[in-house]
């Protein structure tokens, strides 16, 4: 028996096999094991993290022969955004097309909604409360402010409707379209339990129907009642998660917007179930163009404004979305990520502090952190932790917020200028082409070489 | 353009057969110092009479009214002697609104204070996510009624339909007939001498003289407060 083994048994006899399948890869199996071990879907923060068809595959045709461009250091741009000019009496003059789009006080900290108060006034562009109400601190810091009016109606109070800028009736966001908002209790401070009327430290879920409304024709006589109410002064707003775009945008429009606001796929949120996050939607990129094309269906591109949101990160994001079609962007999570998201460290008192404890706590790393659910945000973004919340510091916040804003302006400004347009607004759809025969198809844009748009027009 | 002045009694009259909605709403959010009530006559249905009212007046409607009457109303007293459309006195902040007659789908809806008070029945979703206003109808509710309510207190001299007070949060119902079925997390409760006390004010509040003993309370059984795989179905 103990004959001395030829062969070293520590040593493999053949090489390891590691063939991982495709379908049930390592993402799958831990899917499934979590699943088995909790009896409960997977909830978490931030959008949809597959990759999808996205601005990233349009190209611009920057000025040559056959176009004249501007001198990019001289010459004007304007990026001056009006939205709300159908009926509404005062609309909402910008400075920049680029907004911050709506983030709730519970989600956020309340310093974090001065900051941004602070930057968009600086920068001249407007903020967006969310579900829960208005802070009185975002109010004072933010010169515009868009009051939300969601199906949860927590803290909706005619005061605040009266001293907001613009109503915007959420319909549904991009994240999670056809569904409700969700606060866990470890968010539920006792402040943010007091603005929306609940118990302390309860799981919170939002209603994800309107409680006096169904459906467009009630949505057509809600948007009279709160015109109404507000003398016909405020753009009202109407923001839909993009599904059935195209159908979406027509109905909102009838219904009497002066703006739509289409959320793509990868809008973020605070809290959603994963499988709705990465399910439920669609790109972006496919929702700009659906939505463009409903307004020029029913000829209303000058009347109705479209904001458009879900994933713009960059300035040339914001020209793109622009040369499609929008009026002006939203931003939430690139802004969550200028004020420190996702970094390995936060700035307390001018010093630089490392958070990388804090992550792994959270069983992550900066660079991966999709952890706003938890209320434990390392760098004291999402959080309503009196301790955390500390580690940042409005001015600081305030400061990263503005940079980011301004640097996507000036690139938004430097490509229209290489377009040829003294005004932003100028750029249009003929400036840009499609890197792949997906965007080409959802964005209604050539492959970039050819005349093929895929789906509208024959081949090259 | 203001409604006619009656010099005497101070008070204003908007005929919407001849005047615009819009002038009366604007007239209710304007200086009404010295105004004593408005009178509001051929309503004839339309949509958002008497919305955003943020003053103690006293607002008469002669006849039916559309959806929204009294919406967000802060302070106001609104009387419609008629029925009243979907959403009457929705995000009621304080102040009165009664309906005389029937009240649709969603009465109350959001109310975060004030009374509510339909003399007639009331349609689905009565005092859906109720934040702390009180409803007293002294009919039925429709199916769904409750539904979400975070705090306040319905009170239902009739009858309740399907789903009463379906995850209710803070909220209680009253319900002096019977209930068809209850919603999701809803349950029974036994009426407590403050639950006698406060129906009993609710009741002569709204003008009405049942017994508060004849009434059952329906609150919340706190089993979707926190997540828990066993609700699955619920959630
Ligand atoms: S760092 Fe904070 S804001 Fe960013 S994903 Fe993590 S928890 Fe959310």
């Amino acid at each position: 028996m103990a004959t001395k083994p030829e062969i070293d048994p520590t040593e493999p006899r053949e090489p390891l096999n590691l063939e991982e399948s495709a379908g049930l890869n390592r993402q799958a199996i831990h899917y499934i094991q979590r699943a088995a071990a909790t009896g409960l879907y997977e909830i978490r923060g931030l959008g949809a993290k597959r990759a999808l068809p996205h601005f990233d595959d349009l190209l611009f045709l920057g000025a040559s022969l056959s176009r004249y461009p501007l001198e990019g250091y001289r010459e004007k741009c304007s990026s001056k955004t009006v939205l709300g000019t159908r009926f509404a009496t005062k609309p909402i003059e910008l400075d920049i097309p680029i907004t911050i789009a709506g983030m709730s006080f519970g989600a956020l900290s309340a310093h974090v909604k001065e900051a941004l108060g602070r930057a968009a006034t600086e920068m001249g562009t407007s903020t967006t409360t969310g579900d829960g109400g208005m802070t009185s601190e975002e109010r004072k810091s933010s010169k515009t402010l868009v009051y939300q009016c969601l199906p949860s109606r927590y803290g909706f109070r005619p005061d605040d409707v009266r001293r907001a800028d613009a109503i915007e009736i959420v319909i549904g966001q991009g994240a999670k379209p056809g569904g409700g908002g969700m606060l866990l209790g470890q968010k539920v401070s006792p402040r943010v339990a007091k603005m929306r009327t609940l118990p302390e430290g309860i799981d919170q879920r939002s209603a994800c129907r309107h409680p006096d409304w169904t459906g467009p024709d009630d949505l057509a006589i809600k948007i009279k009642e709160l015109r109404e109410i507000t003398d016909w002064e405020k753009p009202i707003y109407v923001k839909v998660g993009a599904t059935r775009v195209f159908h979406d945008v027509k109905l909102a429009v009838h219904a009497g917007a002066d703006v739509v606001v289409v959320d793509g796929m990868q809008g973020g949120t605070a809290a959603t179930q994963v499988a709705f996050i990465e399910h439920v939607g669609i790109p972006t990129l496919a929702a700009v163009r659906q939505a463009v094309d409903a307004l020029e269906d029913l000829n209303v591109t000058d009347q109705v404004q479209l904001v458009v949101s879900g994933g713009v990160r960059t300035g040339a994001d914001v020209a793109k979305a622009l040369a499609l079609g929008a009026t002006a962007v939203a931003i939430g999570q690139g802004i969550l990520v200028a004020l420190g998201c996702n970094s390995g460290t936060y700035l307390q008192k001018g010093e630089h502090r490392s958070a990388i404890a804090d992550y792994r706590s959270l069983g992550t790393a900066p660079g991966f952190c999709h952890h706003c659910h938890t209320g434990r945000c390392p760098v004291g973004v999402t959080t309503q932790d009196a301790v955390l919340e500390q580690r940042l510091e409005p001015a600081v916040g305030a400061e990263r917020v503005r940079n980011y804003l301004k640097t996507l302006n000036m690139e938004l400004t430097m490509i229209a200028r290489a377009c040829g347009k003294h005004n932003v607004h100028h750029l249009e759809r003929e400036d840009l082409v499609a890197l792949s025969i997906e965007a080409a198809a959802m964005a209604g844009v050539p492959l970039a070489g050819t005349s093929w748009i895929p789906g509208r027009s024959g081949g090259a | 353009m203001d409604g006619a002045v009656n010099a005497s009694s101070r008070s204003v009259v908007f005929d919407l057969a001849r005047q615009e909605l819009r002038d009366l709403n604007k007239f209710l959010h304007g200086d009404l110092r010295g105004v004593g009530s408005v009178t509001v006559e051929n309503p004839d249905g339309a949509n958002s009479i008497a919305v955003g009212i943020n003053a103690p007046v006293m607002v008469e409607v002669n006849g039916h009214a559309g959806y929204y009457v009294a919406g967000m109303n802060q302070g106001g007293t609104v009387v419609v002697h008629g029925n009243a459309g979907p959403g009457c006195a929705e995000n009621m902040m304080s102040g009165r609104v009664e309906v005389t007659g029937f009240a649709s789908g969603g009465a109350g809806a959001s109310a975060h204070g004030g009374l509510l008070v339909i003399r007639g029945d009331a349609g689905l979703r009565c005092g859906i996510s109720l934040k702390g206003g009180d409803i007293v109808v002294g009919g039925d509710v429709g199916s769904f009624s409750g539904f979400m309510a975070q705090a306040g207190r319905m009170v239902v001299c009739g009858s309740a339909g399907e789903g009463l007070g379906d995850s209710i949060y803070e909220a209680v119902i009253y319900v002096r007939g019977t209930v068809t079925a209850l919603g999701s997390d809803a349950r029974l409760e036994p009426m407590g001498e403050d639950d006698l006390r406060v129906v009993g004010k609710l009741l002569a509040d709204a003008g009405m003289s049942h017994l508060p003993s004849e009434f059952k309370r329906i609150a919340s059984a706190k089993t979707l407060y926190h997540w828990n795989a066993d609700a699955n179905l619920t959630y």
